[in-house]
């Protein structure tokens, strides 16, 4: 379901101008994130989608019916909502929570806390959460909430409202990633309002930057925006890193994976002048044991240095290149999709890469 | 005569126990439903001053004014207005349910601002409308901030209810007007405890109302065993 903005502004009673003359369209099934400072008129924008804030002018078409045509309170029933701060009902229980707009468009009782429980398994919550109140949960569990909330209506079109900013950087991307396989799944016309542009360009199939005033500034692709910024505006607002950020779109397939000598933690590591990988049973990489260290007998994970990041084979390069730069031994551990590793890569691979590519990255 | 033999003669009579229980149970009746009503019209005028926060003012000055008048004067006053007899109960409820209603306006109007901004606009995009939003979201979320107003009104209802008895309808109130026209403390003192254990019997009941209507209000810290986010 396609929802299209025509010459849509928002001008409050005191002169504010909080969206100026905004056309665009957001194409079904996709991603669109909203991205701008504060006061850029972004959250404003979504709001007018559901009516909670009502254009002064300009026309906001759903699936190609003018907003307005619909009763306010049976459209929003229709559209997904997640807020700031899951803003759940502190006074029902999760699945309560889960189960209020089928239980506002009338569904029975039952039915409708059949539909909340699977959700609650669909975004990753334990059946057992649904009888504790929302202050029994975690942060990151009541954005959980709060999405599965939105998708009880089964409605093609949600709306997110800065919805994983309140949780810290860890959980977030969790988050992120859960919203990423849900909507491989789901499909829905997601429209998403952010302050970070980081996580427009990680979400977003689209990206819209707007400005405080309330004008589009550009509207495209995360890795279009990163590297063709149309003005200064939009260049300063993705930031002096675009050009790490834009590894972001690059695929790592042609870095070189080179074996590295592994030991096993529990067994007898011997020693040796370089570097090795600590590896587990599941040969999962546990840390690095420096060189010419000596364990008395069995290796255990108290002898180890702290890995980087992982590298997963397959996923962009910025991550290959992360993983090398974050390793005490200088080399980058790479896993497979299991998380077993199967080798490491240096920066200087990394970049060699890069350079050698035909687009480049940031020109 | 010691005191105390007085008092066992004043309870002996059959006829004294008869008055005592009947002015206990009109007692309850007197300061019991006003308080019902006066909540209730409370959470309407609090509803209109969320409405209109230009009417707030108006509002709040206006429930003070009414709080001010004596409450003789307003007993007085009330079957010219309402054109009631003046023995007629109904005054007295009519007059503590405006009492009731002006002391809890403030209560009423703090709590529903108490109620997290987030959590509304999260009900309206929902698809609540507004009055089904204000009796099953905004209304019990205020039930903690409003319970402690409510406790209030209750201890002031139980003890305006006596005053009545100076125009005749006053509940356990009849029994100091009754012991001091005779000059006998019985009444005075048995009258006495019993607006004390009255008011401290419903505010207990209260407490138990409020931890029965918010169950969500006393919920341990969040469990810390957070495996996936």
């Amino acid at each position: 379901m396609g929802i299209e903005f025509r010459g849509v502004t928002k001008k409050y009673p005191d002169g504010t101008v909080a969206v100026d003359d905004l056309n665009l369209t957001i194409e079904d099934g996709t991603i669109t994130v909203f991205v701008g400072p504060s006061g850029c008129g972004k959250t404003t924008s979504l709001r007018m989608i559901n009516r909670m804030v009502e254009p002064t002018s300009g026309t906001i078409l759903l699936d190609g019916a003018d907003v307005r045509d619909s009763d306010a309170a049976l459209l929003r029933r229709g559209i997904g909502y997640v807020i700031q701060h899951a803003g759940l009902f502190p006074h029902r229980t999760v699945l309560s929570n889960v189960a209020t707009v089928p239980l506002l468009s009338g569904w029975d009782k039952r039915k409708a806390r059949e539909r909340a429980a699977e959700l609650l398994e669909t975004v990753g919550l334990p059946a057992e959460l649904g009888k504790r109140y929302p202050a029994q949960l975690s942060g990151g569990q009541q954005q959980r909430v709060g999405v599965a909330r939105a998708l009880a209506a089964d409605s093609p079109v949600l709306l997110m409202d800065e919805p994983f900013s309140a949780v810290d950087p860890v959980v977030r991307e969790g988050l992120q990633d859960e919203l990423l396989r849900l909507q491989s799944q789901l499909g829905k016309t997601i429209v998403f309002v952010t302050h970070d542009i980081d996580e427009a360009v990680r979400l977003g199939d689209k990206v819209a930057v707007l400005r405080v005033g309330g004008r589009l500034a550009q509207y495209g692709t995360p890795a279009d925006v990163l590297r063709h910024p149309v003005d200064d505006f939009v260049a300063g607002f993705v930031g002096k890193d675009r050009g790490y950020r834009g590894l972001s779109f690059l695929s790592a397939g042609d870095v070189l994976v080179e074996d590295v000598p592994t030991v096993r933690v529990g067994g007898a590591p011997g020693e040796s002048a370089d570097w090795r990988l600590a590896v587990n049973d599941e040969g999962e990489p546990r840390g690095w044991l420096p060189p010419s260290s000596t364990v008395d007998g069995e290796l255990s994970e108290s002898d180890l240095v702290a890995g980087g990041s992982l590298y997963q084979q397959g996923t962009p390069i910025r991550g290959a290149l992360d993983a090398a730069l974050s390793s005490p031994a200088s080399l980058g551990v790479v896993v497979d999709a299991d998380g077993k590793a199967i080798g490491v890569v240096t920066a200087r691979q990394v970049l060699d890469v890069i350079e050698n590519h035909p687009q480049g990255v940031t020109r | 005569m010691s005191f105390l033999d007085e008092l066992g003669q004043y309870l002996g009579s059959a006829n004294n126990r008869e008055q005592i229980v009947d002015t206990l149970a009109e007692h309850c009746y007197l300061a019991l439903l006003p308080l019902v009503l006066g909540i209730v019209l409370a959470i309407a005028i609090g509803w209109l001053g969320r409405a209109w926060p230009r009417a707030r003012g108006v509002i709040l000055v206006l429930a003070n004014l009414v709080y001010t008048i004596p409450s003789l004067a307003l007993f007085v006053v009330i079957p010219s207005l309402i054109g009631t007899k003046m023995l007629d109960s109904i005054n007295v409820v009519v007059a503590l349910t405006l009492y009731t209603a002006a002391l809890l306006v403030r209560p009423v109007l703090d709590a529903l601002d108490a109620v997290p901004p987030a959590v509304i606009a999260s009900a309206t995009a929902m698809g609540y409308r507004p009055a089904r939003r204000f009796l099953t979201v905004e209304l019990p979320l205020a039930v903690p901030v409003l319970a402690a107003g409510v406790r209030v009104a209750s201890v002031s209802n139980i003890s305006l209810v006596s005053v009545g008895a100076l125009i005749g309808v006053g509940g356990l109130g009849v029994l100091f007007t009754d012991g001091f026209q005779r000059e006998y403390f019985s009444p005075i003192v048995v009258g006495i405890v019993l607006t004390l254990l009255l008011a401290l019997v419903v505010d207990l009941l209260l407490v138990l109302l409020r931890r029965l209507l918010t169950p969500w209000d006393r919920t341990p810290a969040p469990v810390k065993t957070e495996v996936a986010a």
